[in-house]
């Protein structure tokens, strides 16, 4: 089997909660993880009788996704009901949007494995109700349902079939993911099912026009299991054709625990959900007023305020699109930057590294991070100013995160101010010197990379306080002669 | 007749209705008249003519976002065949 006879068609179809405080169609909570059935109220039991009532705010959060993905508003959109029987979904159907979606023919820019830019279209993106869940477990020949997620605003952003790998895959996603916390629409929390995706997938010979039978790979809920699923099917596809068989249309459903899809036979029979449109909810207009004042509101986008991070605080590619994967992160950096003197690499250096690694360590979100941009700022500037060297900064910055005080605190406290008196640092030197001749001698004799011995023997004996760069040129200086 | 039995089947399977052999025969033979009867309108000449959503000539009125809702699980459950810890119980489903 060779992956590379073959080309690969992955379509995607997201679903992402939005974040708002009531369901679409009544005045329940969408508050995650209360007890079973205490947020479902009438509409969402579908109790007969009932009228759905559009919450405005997902006209809002859509309209704004679309702007933002470069797509149509449709001014006049129609929710219709998609028909199918499963207990978590008790009206007998689930209001979605079919013939006349809200956002309709947008684009988004990804770096393919060449590392050249690469344009997907995003068919549309529409609006529907979540389902409830169903519990199997430890019931006892019974299934439980909890509807309280039942009637959760969700936007399902389908895209073209333009991507051809399990990696252009995962960074599109990411990419949603990205854009949809940046507008604030969505916290795109996967474990908690925020942020979901179902990958329709196929194979073809290269240069074929027509597309291959796709498997609908469903219940990819993590940017890992995303990128395992596809390559199994892809495989899997694969070794069929060349088998001689054929690949069936089907809903496949991934395993994580096996790392393999298997059909999901309940659902082929019931693949049939005659949608029309929902008589209890009138058609959506949206006046180009409404669209102009929700443009106004677009904050700046991932992909602008990269460039803007590469160009104004000339920062390397990679760390910009590090600092810019996430709003909370670029405006705690630019918060850091806005109050120190420091050189702008150094200050995203810190950001990327030391409190990234500290906040993980933690499991904490930059928002509560233990050390405020403007602490960082202040531990960055007695670094720019010869304070303190980079190695005792780190030190500080362990004290700061455990609640010690600020840099100048810390630093007056533990006496870690740098040695910059030349003659301190000579006078460590020459008894450093004196206390081994035998490596003295041998680096006279031309073994150079003795240098980085004496540093550091230097630097035990000055607890680390002297400056790095004074220490190198006396120790070379003395050793020369 | 517009249908046939194996159409009737598949929308009984879909509703989660079991029909007897007889009670086919007579679902072919309703429900071809029904839909026969609608298919005339297929006939007329509809180029222009923008598809009705909804016989209403208006827009849909929205609501602000806003929980109204309280608690009222117990009430709710009175109604139920069936509960457990707060869920609804169900014949076990599985795919």
């Amino acid at each position: 089997m060779s992956v590379s006879a073959w080309e690969v068609v992955i379509g995607l179809e997201i679903h992402t909660q939005l974040a708002t405080k009531s369901k679409i169609f009544s005045g329940a909570s969408t508050a995650y993880g209360a007890e079973a059935n205490t947020q479902a109220c009438l509409v969402d039991l579908g109790y007969p009788g009932v009228l759905p009532v559009l919450n405005v705010e997902v006209i809002r959060m859509a309209t704004l996704f679309g702007l933002a993905v470069n797509a149509t508003i449709a001014p006049r959109s129609v929710f219709a009901r998609k028909n199918y029987f499963y207990p978590d979904l008790p009206k007998g159907y689930q209001i979605s949007q079919y013939e006349l979606p809200i956002v309709e023919h947008g684009e988004l820019f990804i770096t393919d494995a060449e590392g050249k830019e690469k344009r997907i279209r995003i068919t549309r993106a529409h609006l529907e109700e979540d389902a409830g869940k169903s519990i199997h477990e430890g019931l006892d020949g019974s299934s439980g349902i909890d509807l309280n997620r039942a009637g959760t605003p969700l936007l399902e952003i389908v895209s073209e079939p333009d991507l051809s790998s399990a990696k252009e895959a995962i960074a599109f996603m990411k990419k949603i993911h990205t854009i949809v916390r940046y507008l604030g629409i969505s916290d795109g929390n996967m474990q908690e099912g925020s942020f979901r995706c179902d990958a329709n997938v196929s194979v073809r010979p290269p240069g074929q026009e027509e597309l291959g039978t796709r498997a609908e790979l469903k219940n990819l809920n993590s940017f890992r299991f995303i990128e395992k699923a596809i390559n199994f099917e892809v495989e899997r596809q694969i070794e069929l054709i060349e088998d001689g068989g054929k690949v069936a249309q089907e809903t496949r459903l991934y395993d994580s625990d096996k790392n393999e899809t298997r059909a999901m036979r309940s659902k082929e029979e019931a693949n049939d959900y005659r949608y029309f449109p929902d008589p209890d909810l009138l058609p959506i207009e949206i006046s180009a007023e409404f669209i102009a004042a929700t443009r106004a509101t677009l904050p700046e986008l991932p992909d602008a305020k990269q460039q803007r991070f590469e160009t104004d605080y000339e920062l390397k590619s990679a760390d910009a699109g590090i600092l810019t994967a996430s709003r909370a992160t670029a405006d705690y950096f630019e918060a850091v930057v806005a109050a120190s003197d420091a050189k702008t690499q150094l200050a995203a250096n810190w950001v990327i590294g030391e409190l990234s690694a500290a906040l993980n360590r933690d499991g904490l979100e930059i928002d509560n991070s233990k050390v405020a941009a403007d602490a960082l700022a202040g531990l960055l500037n007695r670094i720019h100013d010869n304070t303190i060297s980079g190695k005792i900064a780190k030190q500080v910055f362990e004290a700061m995160w455990a609640g010690e005080g600020s840099a100048d605190e810390i630093i007056a406290a533990q006496g870690l101010r740098q040695i910059t008196d030349s003659a301190a640092i000579e006078a460590v030197v020459d008894k450093v010197i004196d206390a081994n001749p035998g490596q003295a001698a041998e680096y006279r004799a031309g073994k150079d990379k003795l240098i980085g011995f004496f540093v550091g023997q230097v630097m035990k004996e000055t607890q680390g306080q002297a400056n790095p760069g004074q220490v190198n040129q006396i120790l070379k200086d003395k050793l020369s002669k | 007749m517009s249908l046939d039995k194996d159409q009737v089947q598949h929308i009984a399977t879909l509703a989660r209705l079991k029909l007897s052999a007889e009670e086919c025969a007579e679902s072919v033979e309703k429900l071809s008249r029904i839909v026969e009867f609608v298919a005339q309108l297929s006939q007329v000449d509809t180029r222009g003519v923008l598809p009705m959503a909804h016989p209403l000539e208006t827009a849909q009125r929205l609501r602000a976002d806003a929980v109204i809702e309280v608690n009222e699980r117990d009430r709710y459950q009175e109604n139920a065949a069936e509960v457990s810890d707060g869920l609804y119980l169900v014949p076990k489903v599985l795919d």
